[in-house]
């Protein structure tokens, strides 16, 4: 009889190495089993944030139409960045993806007022423009989104002063794709000094500076909840991948197993009938 | 949808309206014939064509009247109306209300709580607050 010899699966008797297995398969399943109900999570609260992502998206496009329809100035020395993460992570290039794009747009004119909202994205930033962070919020990712999220922040922003806003976040392409994207907002001092705003009627300092704020926590809310589908559907993508993985993983094993203890029966035979022969 | 209702040029005597809440876009650039809002420099309404125009909304009733000339009413918060040179507008508020959905009950016990609030009142601020609320309230009633 033929016995394979793969090598490495004979330690002492070979029982040791049987067990070896055993545990990683144990180890393995356990896996497949959280990513896969990791999976159906996500897969919940991102059907819960693609629907509230609808009224959300033409709510911040139509309060962004103003900086749309007319040409005010975001090229603003005087920028904050104001970067959208979240707390979690497993989701992908999700957070890694909004701090590329800080480190290079940081390469290319240094940033030097930062607010960071989500733990991922500071821990990733800390070290490069960890200086300039005016602001951080956490608690974020959990639970979805609400509008006063996004008042609290736009709160925070416009407790500064600053010519631009740069909004780095993740919008929400559809169930397998997103792009990290930049979006600037003029200040009030910007919309103000520009002569297209007077074509608007009753344009007042006072009505003005209400409108800018209340645009800015409405653009702010938008951009969470875009970043809040983005990051479900990576998370989603990411545990099925691990789940499909970790499958694989485990038919491989389970061969494994059972060549190793195919291999240990045939050596224990082996031994029976030649320790027998010796003894005839 | 952003920008213009590509069928707007077609449909005169209407104008692209987006009106809606975070959580509830009512209007996604649709064509209407006339919005009749509330703002801080008093009630005004908006036909096709109006001067371009920033508004600040003040809670109060609005009313819609679309295409077939049915009219819808809708309490809102405060919030925002923008008129743009190319007749499009966008309004948008914080918290939106159907008034048919109002209750009534619901007001006048929320109304009585706030003038409650504003007598045991202390400091200015939660005096302004209570005023607020009873304005709104105020507001409510007279919409339903």
């Amino acid at each position: 009889a033929v016995v394979s010899t793969q090598s490495g699966h004979y330690g002492r008797g070979g029982m040791a190495t049987l067990k070896d297995i055993e545990m990683r398969l144990k180890s393995v399943k356990n896996m497949k089993k959280i990513t896969s109900s990791m999976k159906m999570v996500s897969a919940a609260k991102f059907a819960r944030a693609e629907r509230a992502l609808k009224p959300a998206r033409a709510y911040g496009t139509g309060a962004a139409s103003l900086y749309e329809k007319n040409d005010f100035d975001t090229s603003g020395k005087d920028s904050v960045l104001l970067a959208l993460s979240s707390d979690r992570g497993l989701c992908g290039g999700i957070h890694s993806n909004v701090g590329k794009m800080v480190k290079a747009a940081h390469a290319e004119t240094p940033i030097t007022k930062a607010i960071i909202v989500g733990d991922k994205a500071k821990a990733i930033l800390v070290k490069v423009i960890g200086d300039t962070f005016l602001s951080c919020f956490n608690n974020v990712g959990k639970k979805p989104t609400s509008f006063t999220d996004a008042l609290d922040i736009a709160e925070e922003v416009l407790s500064h002063d600053y010519d631009t806003i740069n909004i780095v976040y993740s919008k929400f392409k559809n169930i397998v794709s997103y792009n990290t994207e930049e979006k600037p907002v003029p200040s009030l001092e910007s919309v103000e000094s520009n002569a297209a705003i007077y074509v608007y009627d009753e344009v007042d300092s006072e009505v003005l500076r209400c409108y800018q704020e209340f645009t800015l926590a409405n653009i702010i809310y938008h951009s969470m909840k875009e970043c809040e589908a983005s990051e479900q559907s990576s998370r989603m993508s990411a545990m099925e991948n691990a789940t499909k993985n970790a499958g694989e993983k485990i038919d491989a094993l389970t061969l494994q197993y059972n060549r190793t203890r195919q291999a240990v029966i045939t050596r224990e035979l082996i031994e029976i009938i030649s320790g027998a022969s010796a003894l005839e | 949808s952003s920008g213009i209702n590509a069928e707007w040029p077609l449909r005169p005597g209407t104008f692209p309206l987006t009106f809606g809440s975070p959580y509830n876009a009512v209007h996604d650039n649709a064509l209407v014939k006339q919005v009749d809002l509330p703002s801080t420099t008093g009630h005004f309404g908006i036909l096709p064509h109006h001067v371009p125009t920033i508004a600040i909304l003040v809670p109060g009733t609005i009313s819609i009247t679309n295409e077939a000339g049915d009219v819808a009413k809708y309490f809102v918060s405060s919030g925002t109306a923008t008129i743009h040179p190319d007749s499009s507008v966008q309004i948008l508020a914080e918290e939106i209300c159907a008034v048919a959905d109002i209750d009534d009950g619901a007001v006048r016990a929320g109304l009585e709580a706030a003038q409650g609030k504003l007598s045991s009142a202390s400091s200015e601020a939660d005096k302004a607050a209570a005023q607020i609320e009873i304005e709104v309230y105020q507001s409510m009633i007279s919409a339903a």
